[in-house]
């Protein structure tokens, strides 16, 4: 990338500890407009705490992360969210027993216009149930017939779409997908990549961490290797095989230098 | 489907077998279901229907057992009036058990609120409004404390409220010093408060402000449960704690509030308790909080928290009420009425976990 280009979000030297286990050791990221930003690394490399510090799950201890070069201080999802930032966690953080339409606007629930909105905080059923099918028609994912059923009546790959459409509905800045496919067969990852290339061409970036290489090789512009809870390096997909990554990720290769972070 | 990727970016060639695949994804197998999988799916998505079937039925049965007698408007009046403070408590309780908890120190805070109420007002000499104010803020703040210790101090609500239930019922002791205020004492001096026992006369039928309270009470808890973000918010965190945080939702605050609100409901209850006993006892309603479960559990909300509607465990308080009142119409013993209410409470559970097996 360009420098410039400024970065959507950026974090600088962030660390996060765990009583003393450094999760973050002062990690950089950057992801630009537009882009599919792909997050690999090894277990325990430190990938979810960094996808966390980013959604505002978890606080970081030390170092800045900006948001369209503002700084941001996140205490809890809620502030992500407000900011743009939507997130669709591996465990896609929808609640099952609810319906289609809740889940969507669990935690950002409209409320009818007029006397019983404003003082009895009613909330509009009609007008959530409305934009929910919408989102879902938006992204082709209408073969979830009724907008009122339970998530947990739903397939896997059909949750993972309410998930992905949820955050692509709401998210005006930013979407990260935190292993989208890991859980689902290779047709449904197969709909969820196209899925992310849908959100992709609305103009919207993407973080996506996942541990299957083609499938990252497919979607993503650059690649972010995390190795020992820090950035190793950047690449481009077209330019390193699948091997090269994962050499990179795992430490059996050095990084190319004029990439490195 | 969307477009193809760029051209440097191939699918996987396993994947091009999808190709000649049928494109539909993830839908729905239109199997045939037999007639009992549509029973369980119906009763999945409306869980309120068990206890509704069961209470007709059981109106019917005890119609035929009990004879005219049951029917009369004096007697349907009559399970109203006996159910309403259980009916109050297990109102208070369906918010806990939503949020996958449960509060065993309902009956505990509620005799406790009303020996507040009562002492403020006749010991001390406090105006009967201030002193049923008093004690629902206490109500608030004694359920709030439950919610404090589940969610600061992490503990599990069942030993946090076993505890409760326990400290509270020792201050009620200490409060009144283990004495009833007589009826007579509180008509002379603070009638207000025993004005939920005050009854309008509809026919033959009794119908006390109580019954009309706990009515109220569960019309208004309906609102908030269904119709208002927090109420969403208290399904969602009993559902899964953990996506409900994730989802934006601070659900430690709102775990708080369910405690809180769930204490001022059973101060309510008990201002309306001292109406239905007439006077203010620290030994009555040892077994509320118990019964109170006993209701929602028949009333088909979960134990597991996040499933069921709130108007379930009215019509499980009404479902024992019935039985209580058709088996004594019909006189059968009093241990049979609790013997019957135990295998009701055994087969609700019983039936709460066939249906939540619909999804697996």
């Amino acid at each position: 990338m360009s420098n410039e280009i400024k970065p959507v979000l950026k974090a600088r030297g962030i660390v996060k500890r765990y009583g003393r286990v450094t999760a973050l050791n002062y990690a950089d990221f950057d992801l630009y407009p537009g882009e599919v930003l792909a997050v690999i690394g090894d277990n325990g490399a430190g990938k979810s705490s960094l996808i966390k510090a980013l959604s505002g799950a978890v606080t970081i201890d030390e170092g800045s992360i900006e948001l369209d070069g503002k700084p941001i201080h996140f205490t809890s999802p809620m502030h992500a969210r407000e900011a743009g930032i939507e997130t669709v966690y591996q465990n896609l953080a929808l609640s099952p027993a609810l319906s289609i339409a809740d889940n969507m606007f669990m935690g950002r629930e409209l409320r009818k216009k007029g006397l019983m909105g404003k003082y009895f905080g009613a909330l509009d059923h009609k007008e959530m149930q409305r934009l929910a099918r919408e989102k879902l028609n938006e992204l082709g994912l209408m073969t979830i017939q009724n907008i009122n059923q339970a998530v947990e009546t739903l397939s896997g790959g059909q949750r993972q779409g309410v998930a992905v459409a949820r955050a692509a509905a709401f998210g005006s800045r930013v979407v990260i997908m935190d292993e989208p496919t890991a859980a689902l067969g290779v047709k449904e990852s197969r709909r969820v990549l196209d899925l992310i290339a849908d959100v992709k061409a609305r103009g919207m970036p993407i973080v996506l961490i996942s541990h299957n290489m083609p499938h990252v090789f497919e979607v993503a512009d650059r690649i972010h290797v995390h190795r020992l809870g820090k950035r190793l390096c950047t690449i481009k997909p077209d330019d390193y095989s699948m091997s090269d990554a994962v050499a990179f990720m795992t430490g059996a290769k050095e990084p190319p230098a004029e990439n490195a972070a | 489907m969307s477009e193809t990727p760029k051209s440097s970016r191939q699918k996987q060639d396993f994947e091009h077998a999808l190709e000649s695949s049928d494109s539909s994804v993830a839908q729905f197998e239109h199997k045939h279901r037999s007639l009992f999988d549509s029973v369980q799916h119906f009763l999945h998505g409306n869980p309120t229907m068990v206890p509704v079937i069961v209470l007709i039925f059981s109106i019917i049965i005890f119609g035929f057992v009990a004879g005219s007698k049951f029917f009369s408007p004096f007697n349907l009046s009559l399970i109203m009036q006996q159910v309403s403070i259980i009916g109050i408590l297990a109102a208070a309780q369906s918010l806990v058990i939503l949020t996958a908890g449960i509060d065993l120190s309902v009956g505990a805070i509620m005799v406790l609120m009303s020996v507040i109420m009562g002492q403020l007002a006749v010991t001390i000499g406090i105006p009967a409004p201030i002193a049923i104010v008093i004690g629902c803020i206490g109500g608030i703040c004694a359920g709030a404390l439950n919610g404090f210790l589940v969610t600061r101090i992490k503990l599990p609500p069942f030993i946090v409220t076993l505890g409760t239930w326990n400290i509270f019922f020792a201050l009620n002791l200490w409060l009144s010093g283990a004495q009833s205020i007589r009826s007579q004492t509180l008509d002379e001096i603070a009638p207000l408060l025993k004005f939920f026992g005050e009854s309008i006369a509809l026919g033959g039928a009794r119908i006390t402000y109580g019954s009309i309270l706990m009515l109220l009470i569960f019309g208004v808890l309906w609102y908030i449960l269904n119709h208002t973000s927090w109420g969403r918010h208290v399904y969602a965190i009993g559902d899964d704690k953990e996506a409900a945080e994730l989802s934006g939702i601070r659900t430690n605050r709102t775990l708080i509030m369910v405690y809180g609100l769930a204490g001022l409901v059973c101060a309510i209850g008990a201002w309306a308790s001292i109406g239905r006993v007439g006077s203010v006892s620290p030994q009555s309603f040892q077994e509320a909080n118990l019964q109170s479960i006993t209701a929602v559990v028949i009333g088909g909300i979960s134990l597991f928290g996040g499933r069921g509607s709130i108007i379930g465990p009215l019509i499980g308080a009404l479902i024992v009420g019935v039985f209580n009142s058709g088996l004594r119409l019909a006189g059968v013993d009093v241990l049979w009425q609790v013997f019957a209410i135990g295998w009701l409470t055994i087969i609700a559970v019983a039936i709460d976990q066939w249906i939540r097996k619909v999804s697996s």
